[in-house]
């Protein structure tokens, strides 16, 4: 177990920010963590972080308490991000290396070793203030990853990339993610999440609202809905069905399951024609966590 | 604790590089050497290029007669006024002195037509002259003998000597205590103005860049902090050692350049008037070499560094907590009084009292605090101060700075991760309480 969340408690003065929040991340998995902002998202990673401090609860890094020497393990890009204007390249990436317990020997290896897999390593010399922000951005990310943590926190990633960069970081979360590296996301952003995350909690208001892997959570809340293409026979369909359109005639229906088994339905539409196509359609992790949010209220 | 060394290392590398500090280092020392080679130069030319002046004197009573001298000349023909003034108009004269008849008792209704407003200086010389001369006639009248009278005229010179406690005697010269006072403490002054600053300035761009959030997750707030004040205030020892080195060698070669184009008691006088009082007759000038010599250098330096540092790391932690409290540099000036205005006290202080009277007692509290400490305490120790107050003022200011630092660190590890609110002093305090 890569990281384990028991209880995790913290206010700030009146304010909840994260209440009896218990949390399992695998190891070398994806971990997506969801919520809108200001759930408390921020506050959790800053205490795995050890930038604050929880009130009650505990975090267990491969079964131990956090301590000094969870830095070293740990990569951490925060929400809001910024470099040294006036540091070189080089200088900065040592920098960094070094503050996260890299030898000097091993922070040049390191820094060669990225600036080479991303083919910048002519901006050495360089100054931050002289790189374009797509640029700072590459910067920025191997600063992150150049101790090879083993635990790797991404706060909003794609958050401020331009569409290039988001797509070379994305590919490289895959590739550190085949190197072994256990990741931890965090965003609003569902959709940008969906095809990368392996397990995801929402958080919502200070509390967990459900975790799993995607495809649970998404067969849990399976919606009772099936899309059927159908070429009209004789028959006149029930009224109560919801024709999405119709062209000639080919009807799409929008059906709910209402305690059916897909081949049951199958079977009554049968009746009515010639079945084209038949999909079932999962909500989105979006409209799951609207839901979800909008039961939580009700509640 | 290695990580710290690499937050000063940082901190102090990425000054030290700047071609700002490398221009500021080297040019900061030519200045003083400059301005005295400028103020003996244009002395120099003034004394070369002046034309006399010649004053024309319209004298009613017929008494006066005006001796003139190396820049004035005084001539006596019996003009009327109204001669006189119109040889002004037409530039044959400077000016016309105009002396009209008038009791010696109480001399009145004397005065000076020129074009230009004439200066201060030969104002004051014409009355001096004026004022010996109806001395000169009031006492002839009472009957003594003007030549009497030049016998009896005489120079005092005070020579002040300290006592050790052994008893020991030390000549020891006002001007130069004051001299050196002054120097230190405006030294100590802008270097926590200057630094401080430099401090402020760095954790504001920590904590509005973000990069703080990272460097947080790698090491305590507190080390952090600590780093930046010692990494910075390293640069400042570095500039401060550069410069005892530079000017000591570029005033040994001003010296020696005027020393051989002019008398060296004229040069010291052009470059400082006050020490003109002090020197003024030929000989003096061995005796302040000597007071010179006679101050203990070495525990005036020692001193000053240690109230330099003291007094940086004590207001560095201020200004390192201001930075984290604020958003950005404008946000930054309602936090500041606390800073200002005990760094301005000293600074009056050191004018107003210490360097005026060093024992006072207003003199010795501002030495003894720990906030006026570092300025006012150099005000006064080329003076000579009593151990134990110098004993008691390092402490103090040693506790002083862990006080504020203990302080600081409390805000700073909260202010750090704020962004959007501002602070307000209740809520600095609030930060100070809590406990973590």
């Amino acid at each position: 177990m890569m990281l384990e969340i028991n209880k995790l408690n913290k206010s700030y003065g009146s304010h909840c920010a994260l209440s009896e929040l218990d949390l399992r991340v695998q190891e070398g998995e994806i971990f997506g963590l969801l919520g809108p902002n200001g759930a408390g998202k921020t506050t959790l990673i800053r205490i795995i972080n050890q930038i604050i401090e929880q009130d009650s609860g505990e975090v267990l890094m491969d079964g131990l308490l956090l301590s000094g020497e969870s830095i070293r393990k740990i990569g951490y890009l925060p929400e809001e991000r910024g470099l040294y204007k006036k540091m070189s390249v080089w200088d900065q990436l040592i920098y960094f290396s070094r503050i996260k317990g890299l030898t000097a020997l091993e922070a040049k290896q390191r820094v060669n070793h990225w600036l080479e897999r991303f083919e910048i390593a002519s901006w050495k010399g360089k100054k931050i203030e002289d790189l374009s922000k797509g640029m700072a951005q590459k910067i920025q990310f191997i600063a992150t990853v150049i101790h090879q943590p083993r635990l790797l926190i991404l706060d909003e990633p794609f958050s401020g990339f331009d569409p290039v960069n988001a797509a070379l970081l994305k590919s490289e979360i895959i590739n550190l993610k085949k190197e072994g590296t256990t990741i931890l996301l965090s965003t609003h952003r569902m959709e940008s999440v969906e095809l990368l995350c392996d397990q995801v909690a929402m958080i919502h208001k200070s509390k967990k609202l459900l975790d799993g892997s995607i495809r649970d959570i998404k067969s849990r809340f399976r919606p009772a809905q099936i899309r059927v293409t159908l070429e009209l026979g004789n028959m006149p369909l029930p009224n109560q069905w919801e024709v999405e359109f119709t062209e000639e005639n080919r009807v799409s229906l929008l059906l709910p399951l209402q305690g059916q088994s897909p081949n049951q339905l199958l079977r009554e539409l049968m009746s009515f024609g010639e079945i084209l196509a038949f999909q079932e359609l999962f909500p989105s992790m979006e409209e799951i966590f609207i839901q979800q949010i909008n039961s939580s209220v009700d509640a | 604790m290695h990580k710290v060394l690499l937050v000063i290392q940082r901190e102090y590398l990425a000054r030290v590089k700047k071609k700002s500090f490398l221009i500021a280092t080297l040019l900061t020392p030519l200045i003083f050497p400059a301005i005295l080679a400028v103020f003996v130069w244009i002395a120099v030319e003034e004394k070369e290029n002046q034309s006399l002046r010649v004053i024309e004197v319209v004298d009613e009573t017929g008494l006066f007669f005006m001796e003139s001298s190396e820049q004035y000349a005084f001539s006596s023909s019996s003009k009327t006024l109204e001669e006189a003034k119109a040889l002004v108009l037409e530039g044959e004269r400077y000016g016309a002195l105009y002396l009209p008849k008038m009791e010696l008792s109480s001399p009145q209704g004397i005065q000076f037509y020129g074009i230009e407003n004439p200066s201060t200086a030969l104002i004051s010389y014409l009355e001096a002259a004026l004022k010996r001369k109806v001395e000169d006639l009031r006492l002839y009248a009472k009957g003594i003998d003007p030549a009497v009278l030049k016998q009896i005229r005489t120079q005092v010179k005070i020579q002040s000597l300290t006592l050790g406690d052994a008893g020991e005697e030390v000549i020891s010269d006002a001007t130069v205590n004051y001299a050196l006072g002054f120097l230190a403490g405006i030294l100590i002054y802008l270097f926590i103005f200057i630094y401080g600053n430099q401090i402020m300035q760095g954790v504001i761009e920590e904590k509005s860049t973000r990069i703080v959030e990272i460097l947080v997750s790698s090491l305590r707030p507190f080390q952090l902090m600590m780093g930046k004040i010692v990494g910075i205030g390293a640069v400042g020892l570095t500039q401060f050692l550069i410069w005892v080195f530079l000017v000591g060698m570029l005033s040994t070669i001003v010296v020696g350049v005027l020393g051989m184009q002019m008398p060296q008691q004229q040069a010291m006088e052009m470059a400082n008037p006050e020490l003109m009082s002090a020197t003024s007759e030929s000989g003096d000038l061995g005796g302040l070499l000597y007071v010179i010599e006679s101050i203990d250098f070495v525990s005036l330096i020692v001193s000053f560094i240690f109230y330099f540092l003291g007094g940086y790391l004590l207001y560095g932690a201020l200004f390192a907590a201001v930075g984290a409290a604020v958003d950005a540099p404008s946000d930054a000036q309602q936090f500041m009084f606390p800073i200002t205005i005990p760094l301005l006290v000293g600074y009056m202080g050191l004018f107003v009292f210490v360097l005026q009277d060093p024992s006072s007692s207003v003199s010795f509290w501002l030495s003894i605090v720990p906030l006026t400490s570092p300025i006012a305490m150099m005000g006064r120790i080329s003076y000579g101060v009593p151990f134990w107050e110098l004993a008691l003022s390092m402490s103090l200011l040693v506790i002083g700075f862990l006080g504020t630092t203990w302080m600081a660190s409390k805000v700073y590890r909260i202010g750090i991760l704020m962004h959007g609110t501002k602070p307000t002093y209740r809520t600095l305090l609030k930060w100070i309480r809590t406990n973590h």
